[in-house]
C-alpha cells in the first residue's frame, strides 16, 4: 500500500482537528459554564435560529408580518392592505382561542363597493372573496392538506420572535386539526423551551395529551403544572388576559378530568378556583352543586 | 416592416450574449429550490410559499432584465455611434423606436417564457397538478404589463441622461405603481382639497401595472381570470403602450444626436 506523502498526511490532520473543534468547542463550553438540561436546550435553539444571527433583535419586526401572512393564507390572499380597514382579531387565530370563527371578522366587506371603474377592473384580477382555507379555500374544495399552507409563515413567525406565544398556540391548533399531533406536540415543546413555564402553551400541551394522544395521567401532570406557574407569576402578569384565560381553562379542564376518573373531591376543588377567577361564578356554582349530588350519589366516598 | 423586424432581432440577439437573464434565471433557480427544500413540520405537500416566493422572484427579475435592456438601447447607438449610419440606410426615426420596442419586448417575453416553464415545473412537481392555462394567463398579462415598462423606459432613455439614471428612475416609478398605484384614490379620500384633485389626477393619469399581476390568484388556486377582462387589461396596455411610443418618438424627433 502506497503511503500518502507527508503534506497529505498533514492536511487530513487539520482537517480532522477543525472538524473536532467544531464539535467540541460548543460542548466544551457547556461543561464548563452550566450543565442543566434546559440551559442546554436554550443555548442550542439560541444558536440554530440563523435569523437571529442575520437580523439581530431587529427580527421580531418580521414575526408580525409573518404572522399577518399566514393570516392572508388563510383568506387564500383574499386579505385587507394598510390602507383598508383592518381585521381586529386575526380570522387564523380565532378558533385557536376558542372563538366561533368569523366571529369578529371584518374582511367580509372590508373593500366596499369600487370607487372607479379602474377599481372594479383590478377586483377581478385578484382575490375577490372571503374564503377560509379549512372550508375549501378559493377553489371551494374541501381539501385537508389546504390549511398546512398557513404553517411555514407560523414557523417562521416563531423562529423570528420566539417569544411570540400566540404562533405556538395557533400553529399547534392547526396541526392537531390536520391530525398531526406529534409534530404539534413538538412544536408547542419548542415554545416551552423558549417560553418556560408558559401557563397558555402547558394549557394547549394538556389538552393535547388528554385529546390527541389520550394520556390522561401526562395531561393532568402538565396542566397541574399550569398551575404552579401560573400561582408563581406576579398579580400584573396573572390578570393578563391570555394568561387568566389560560388559567381559567386550565382549571376547568382539570375538573372536567378528574369528574370524568371519579375523583369528585379533586374535581370540585378545581370548580371552586374557576369560580374565583369566573365571570359567570352562578354557573360555576351549578356545576360543583351537580358535581356534589352526584359524589352524594356514589357509595364509598366522602363529602368534601 | 423588414427594418422593425431587422432592428428587434439585434436587441434579441444582444440578450441572449448579455449574462443578465443567465445570472438572474440562476438566481431565481437557487432561491427557488432551496425554498422548497426546506420541510416544515416534515409535511411534503406544502407547496404556495414557494409559489409565491418564485413568482415575486420572476416579477422582480423581469423588470430588471426589461428595463435593463430597453434602458441602454438608444443610448448605447449614440454613444457608438452607430445611430448614424442606421439612420442614413435610410431608416426612419419612428422605425428605430418601433424596431428598438418591439426587440425589446420580444427579448423580455423569451426570458419571461422560460421562467414561466421553470415556474411550471417546479409546482408540478410539488403539487402534482398542471393548471397550464392560469400559467398562460399569468405570463400573458405579465407580458402585456411589460410592454408598458418597455415603452415608458425607452421614453426615459430619451429623456434622461445616461442608462443609469434611467434604469433608477424606472424602477423607483414602476415599484411605486405596483405597491401604490391601486391604493392611491383611497389615499386621495383621506385627503382635503387641493391635494384630493391632485391625486385622484395621478391615479387616473398613471398606468396601473398591478392590474396584471394575478400573482395572489396563482399562488391561492383561485382559477382563471375570465378572458375578457383580460382582453379589457390587453387594450389598456395597447392604449399606454402606445401613447408611451408616440411620447418617445416625439422626444427622439427633436433629439439631437451628436
Amino acid at each position: 500500500m502506497k503511503i500518502p506523502s507527508p503534506g497529505w498526511c498533514l492536511a487530513l490532520l487539520l482537517t480532522l482537528c477543525f472538524t473536532l473543534a467544531t464539535l467540541l468547542v460548543p460542548r466544551a463550553g457547556w461543561w464548563n459554564d452550566v450543565p442543566r438540561a434546559a440551559d442546554w436546550n436554550a443555548s442550542r435553539s439560541q444558536s440554530e435560529n440563523v435569523f437571529k444571527l442575520l437580523f439581530g433583535e431587529g427580527r421580531r419586526l418580521f414575526a408580525n408580518e409573518f404572522f399577518i401572512m399566514a393570516d392572508s393564507y388563510f383568506h387564500s390572499g383574499y386579505y385587507p392592505s394598510i390602507f383598508d380597514k383592518q381585521e381586529t382579531e386575526k380570522d387564523v387565530a380565532t378558533p385557536a382561542h376558542g372563538q366561533a370563527e368569523d366571529s369578529d371578522s371584518t374582511s367580509d366587506d372590508f373593500l366596499g363597493p369600487p370607487p372607479d371603474w379602474i377599481a372594479a377592473l383590478e377586483r377581478r384580477f385578484v382575490p375577490n372573496q372571503h374564503t377560509h382555507l379549512n372550508s375549501g379555500g378559493a377553489s371551494g374544495h374541501v381539501k385537508k392538506d389546504e390549511v398546512q399552507e398557513i404553517l411555514p409563515w407560523l414557523k417562521l413567525a416563531s423562529d423570528m420572535n420566539p417569544q411570540m406565544i400566540d404562533t405556538y398556540t395557533v400553529g399547534s391548533y392547526w396541526l392537531r386539526r390536520l391530525k398531526m399531533p406529534d409534530e404539534a406536540r413538538n412544536f408547542l415543546f419548542e415554545g416551552l423551551r423558549n417560553n418556560p413555564g408558559n401557563c397558555e402553551l402547558l394549557f394547549d400541551l394538556g389538552s393535547l395529551y388528554l385529546e390527541d394522544l389520550h394520556d390522561a395521567r401526562r395531561a393532568r401532570n402538565v396542566w397541574l403544572a399550569g398551575l404552579r406557574c401560573w400561582n408563581a407569576l406576579p398579580p400584573a402578569a396573572q390578570a393578563d388576559p391570555p394568561v387568566h384565560q389560560a388559567f381559567e381553562n386550565t382549571s376547568m379542564n382539570l375538573a372536567t378530568l378528574e369528574e370524568d376518573q371519579g375523583n369528585w373531591q379533586e374535581a370540585i376543588r378545581y370548580l371552586e378556583m374557576v369560580k374565583q377567577i369566573s365571570p359567570n361564578p352562578d354557573a360555576i356554582q351549578k356545576q360543583i352543586d351537580e358535581a356534589r349530588q352526584k359524589m352524594a350519589a356514589q357509595p364509598g366516598t366522602t363529602h368534601p | 416592416m423588414n427594418t422593425i423586424g431587422a432592428l428587434a432581432g439585434v436587441v434579441i440577439k444582444e440578450l441572449y450574449r448579455r449574462k443578465d437573464f443567465y445570472v438572474l434565471f440562476v438566481l431565481t433557480a437557487v432561491i427557488t429550490i432551496a425554498a422548497g427544500s426546506v420541510r416544515f413540520f416534515q409535511d411534503p405537500n406544502i407547496v404556495r410559499y414557494v409559489k409565491d416566493l418564485c413568482l415575486l422572484l420572476i416579477w422582480v427579475s423581469a423588470l430588471l432584465i426589461t428595463i435593463a435592456t430597453a434602458a441602454r438601447q438608444i443610448p448605447a447607438e449614440r454613444e457608438n455611434r452607430t445611430i448614424f449610419p442606421l439612420l442614413a440606410k435610410p431608416v426612419a426615426r419612428g422605425q428605430v423606436i418601433l424596431g428598438k420596442f418591439l426587440g425589446c419586448w420580444l427579448a423580455s417575453g423569451a426570458a419571461l417564457a422560460v421562467f414561466y416553464l421553470f415556474f411550471a415545473v417546479i409546482t408540478g412537481s410539488r403539487e402534482h397538478d398542471w393548471p397550464v392555462l392560469d400559467y398562460l394567463q399569468a405570463f400573458l398579462l405579465q407580458w402585456a404589463m411589460l410592454g408598458i415598462v418597455t415603452a415608458m423606459t425607452l421614453l426615459g432613455s430619451i429623456v434622461f441622461a445616461a442608462p443609469s439614471s434611467t434604469v433608477t428612475i424606472l424602477f423607483v416609478v414602476v415599484a411605486g405603481i405596483l405597491f401604490l398605484g391601486r391604493h392611491l384614490n383611497t389615499v386621495a379620500l383621506h385627503n382635503a382639497e387641493p391635494m384630493r384633485s391632485i391625486i385622484y389626477a395621478i391615479y387616473f393619469i398613471i398606468p396601473h401595472l398591478e392590474l396584471f399581476d394575478v400573482r395572489e390568484r396563482v399562488v391561492n388556486d383561485w382559477g382563471l381570470v375570465n378572458w375578457l377582462d383580460c382582453g379589457l387589461a390587453a387594450l389598456y396596455a395597447v392604449a399606454y403602450t402606445g401613447l408611451f411610443l408616440v411620447l418617445t418618438w416625439l422626444a427622439f424627433r427633436r433629439k439631437s444626436l451628436n
